[in-house]
């Protein structure tokens, strides 16, 4: 379902995406780690349409993005880290508008976007402006546009920030349905419990390089002996040196 | 001395004031530093614009007091005169933007969670922000007051020490408004939660401004230059005497510039000043010792508001079916962003007063009479374009230049979504474009109705205008997509970058280039009329298809020059 080919990005002299080959096929849920700054989201917002690749190739379902952008975009929901949208518009018309840029309107698409919002307890604020609604709240409701479309793929980055337990319970459960269904999530996150309990597969990236991927059995073979929880496989793949120098750093 | 800090006690963090300004300093230090492609040119462009701009000012001003001078007795009532006029005109605006800069500085800032939450002494976050706010409200006025005092200085021989006197008497005039508008928006907030209150002060403001407009054309400022008007000349020098209000701070500084180029040494207006400054700062710093904590926090609630517009979407729905799905919600969501902008759409109403004045000019041209040929009467309407070519232009800049830098946030979904960047740009233009044609063809339709033009002229202006305005917009939009101000939280602030510059520049290129190719044309016609002379018809052919061509050039160019680079923009 989504397909990256020599993928790579570049800023000036800095190599934020370096050669990437990925794939992750249809009904898997794939989780991206990596520690700040490793090229997660610059990956991510490639796959999105967003950041046009320097080189290599991204096919969303079969669809060449660079080559056909609307019909590779048409496939595809989007959720960004951070939750900017028109300050102005109630939650209600964000949906519809969102919907419409996927040339898609009628009673059908209002039916869906009131039952996203009553799963993600916003339908009390569906008339509300964006600009009260809360951090969590915009994170919810932006979540919310991407299903509302129903797209074959969903790329995610960092989905947990701003949640309460509650909604972060129900991205999970959705997630798991959605692929259950045949669907795919590309999903890059910190939340270390998160990515072990829920991904089907995970990769690991740092400076630019996928270090790792593979299902949790095969990422513990990869890591040394000792390393059985993601939280030690991570460290050991992306250098656990910076947490030891904490102490360090507390004692000077 | 005495020590009151005890040994065992560890001192308190205390971070200065120049600490505090530090950030701002060190940011206006990076972004006139950074090293972006075209600096260089921008920096020369800016300069030549900004020279051009004070020698246009310091010329008419330098006529007008050249002539003032030469008039005796009365010349240095009227210098005066028309500085206290042009300062409280200043006052008012500094007054104005000073109350609605304090908002953001004093209390929506993003630094004010760092400050409120860091060890920083009350009297220096004051003092730092009453900085932050007189420095972004004040730098426009104090730009306009150099070539105006340079004016003064020059014809009426002001001396080496002159520029220090103009420095000792525009530092307490900027501080006084900063000081005032800061303690009116600390009490407002304290009143009403800041959100509501910007959307108040907007509104305020556009009234105030409006109100302020309307005032000076009814008071008609254009009989002082005629003391014929006047019963007598004990009259008009009565007038003149009186000063436009004693209280004022404007009539402080204009008595103290003039008696300083008068060679009479009056030092009252000098102590006003300089004591009213320092009890206002003292003043406000009592009120915002008092009110700030509590008024900070309120700022921080965001106000509750629903916004049901169901019968809106009905009626938008089956009126916009034709546009599709996607070109409709892209409509759809331009006019509800900008209704629901208070700081927007308040300032249709300034716009309304600006057309309502502008009529109200050409109602009152003297053209009828003796003297008042056919040729004079046609030649003025055309002229009227070019005003309201300006008029539209500065609407454009205001309302279509900053469409795309409004996107800036949100450009992740529309870049992410299958829709096209062509409809996003095209939905922008359309929206902005269809009112300001409107607008145009009632401002142009009505003055040529109040002119009683011939039909030939009334088809030329009402046709010509149209082309303009669309030539206006591809423009706006375009140089709004060339130099975009995406990291902007104010609106109002876009139109006066670097590229609402350049888009204001190119218009005035435009509009010039259209009249110029159209007046020949115009010309041979009415002459041809006036002296029943047959009209040369190649010389219309050529001169209306070149204005044509120059319009469709600045309508389709923008536009696509805008669609590559936003296609190229990565967000």
């Amino acid at each position: 379902m989504i397909r990256l080919s020599a993928l790579t990005k570049r800023y000036g002299s800095f190599t934020a995406v370096d050669q990437i080959d990925l794939s992750v096929p249809r009904g898997q849920l794939f989780g991206f780690l990596g520690p700040n700054g490793a090229g997660k989201t610059t990956t991510l917002r490639m796959i999105a349409g967003i950041l046009r690749p320097t080189a290599g190739r991204i096919e969303i379902a079969g669809i060449d993005i660079v080559g056909d952008p609307r019909a590779a975009k048409s496939k595809l929901g989007f959720i960004p880290d951070r939750p900017f949208i028109y300050e102005k518009l109630t939650g209600a018309e964000f949906l519809r508008f969102v919907a419409g840029l996927y040339d898609q309107s009628g009673p059908a698409i209002e039916h869906r976007a009131r039952e996203l919002l009553a799963l993600f307890d916003l339908e009390e604020w569906r008339d509300e402006l964006v600009e009260s609604y809360s951090h969590g709240m915009r994170q919810k409701l932006i979540i919310s546009s991407a299903f509302v479309h129903r797209p074959e793929v969903i790329v995610v980055d960092e989905p947990m920030v701003g949640l309460d337990p509650k909604a972060a319970k129900i991205l999970k459960d959705l997630f798991r349905e959605y692929t259950r269904r045949g669907h795919t999530i590309m999903m890059s996150t910190h939340t270390l419990e998160v990515a072990q309990s829920l991904c089907d597969r995970i990769g690991i990236i740092q400076g630019g390089k996928i270090r790792a991927c593979g299902t949790m059995d095969e990422l513990r073979r990869d890591a040394e002996a000792g390393a059985t929880g993601l939280e030690h496989i991570f460290l050991k793949l992306t250098g656990e040196n910076a947490a030891r120098a904490l102490v360090d750093v507390l004692d000077a | 001395m005495l020590d009151f800090v005890s040994v065992d006690e560890p001192r308190r963090p205390d971070p200065s004031l120049f600490h505090l300004l530090r950030p701002k300093v060190l940011t206006a230090r990076a972004k006139a530093m950074a090293g972006e492609r075209g600096r260089t040119a921008r920096w020369l462009v800016l300069a030549i614009f900004g020279v051009l701009f004070w020698a246009f000012i310091f010329g008419v001003v330098f006529r007008l007091l050249k002539y003032f001078r030469g008039v005796p007795e009365i010349g240095p009532l009227l210098a005066g005169k028309l500085l206290g006029l042009i300062l409280v005109g200043f006052f008012s605006i500094l007054l104005l933007s000073n109350v609605i800069t304090a908002l953001s500085s004093f209390f929506l800032a993003r630094d004010l969670d760092l400050l409120v939450a860091g060890p920083v002494d009350w009297l220096k976050l004051y003092g730092a922000k009453l900085m932050e706010t007189l420095v972004h409200s004040s730098w426009m006025v104090l730009l306009m007051a150099i070539p105006l005092f340079a004016a003064y200085g020059v014809v009426y021989e002001g001396g080496w020490f002159f520029p220090f006197i103009v420095a000792g008497l525009l530092g307490p005039f900027l501080l006084l408004p900063a000081a005032i508008g800061s303690a009116i928006t600390l009490l407002l907030v304290n009143i009403f939660p800041a959100r509501r209150t910007r959307d108040i002060l907007s509104v305020i403001a556009i009234l105030t401004a409006s109100g302020v407009v309307l005032l000076f054309r009814l008071v008609r400022p254009e009989r002082f230059a005629k003391p014929e008007g006047f019963r007598s000349l004990v009259d008009f020098i009565t007038l003149l005497r009186t000063p436009t209000s004693p209280l004022l701070p404007s009539e402080w500084v204009q008595r103290a510039t003039m008696s300083w180029l008068t060679y009479k040494t009056d030092l009252l207006p000098w102590y006003l000043l300089w004591s009213t400054a320092a009890s206002a700062v003292v003043l406000g710093a009592a009120l915002h010792w008092r009110l700030y904590p509590q008024g900070f926090s309120k700022a921080q609630e965001s106000a509750q508001r629903w916004a049901r517009s169901g019968w809106f979407s009905r009626v938008a729905d089956r009126a916009l079916a034709p546009l599709g799905v996607l070109r409709r919600e892209l409509v759809l969501k331009e006019v509800r962003l900008f209704f629901r902008d208070t700081t927007q759409w308040s300032q249709l109403l300034l716009l309304a007063v600006l057309v309502v004045v502008y009529v109200f000019n050409i109602k009152f041209l003297p053209l009828k009479g003796d003297g008042m040929t056919f040729f004079l009467r046609n030649v003025v309407p055309f002229l009227n374009l070019v005003l309201a070519g300006f008029v539209l232009a500065s609407i454009a800049a205001r309302f279509i230049f900053p469409g795309v830098s409004l996107e800036g946030r949100t450009l992740w979904l529309l870049r992410s979504s299958p829709m096209s960047i062509r409809d996003l740009l095209w939905s922008k233009f359309w929206v902005g474009t269809l009112p300001l044609l409107i607008l145009a063809l009632l401002i142009v339709g009505v003055t040529n109705y109040l002119l009683q033009v011939s039909v030939f002229m009334f088809m030329v202006s009402i046709v010509t205008i149209a082309a303009m305005t669309l030539a206006l917009a591809g423009l706006a939009l375009g140089f709004g997509t060339l130099f975009p101000q995406f990291e902007t939280e104010n609106a109002a602030q876009i139109p006066t970058s670097f590229g609402g510059l350049l888009f204001m520049m190119a218009s005035v290129a435009v509009i010039g280039g259209v009249v110029i190719l159209e007046a020949r044309p115009v010309y041979g016609y009415l002459h041809a009329r006036a002296f029943g002379s047959p009209s040369d018809v190649t010389e219309m052919v050529a001169g209306f298809g070149l204005a044509g061509a120059l319009c469709l050039l600045s309508t389709l160019v923008p536009i696509k020059v805008a669609l590559r680079r936003l296609q190229a923009i990565e967000r």
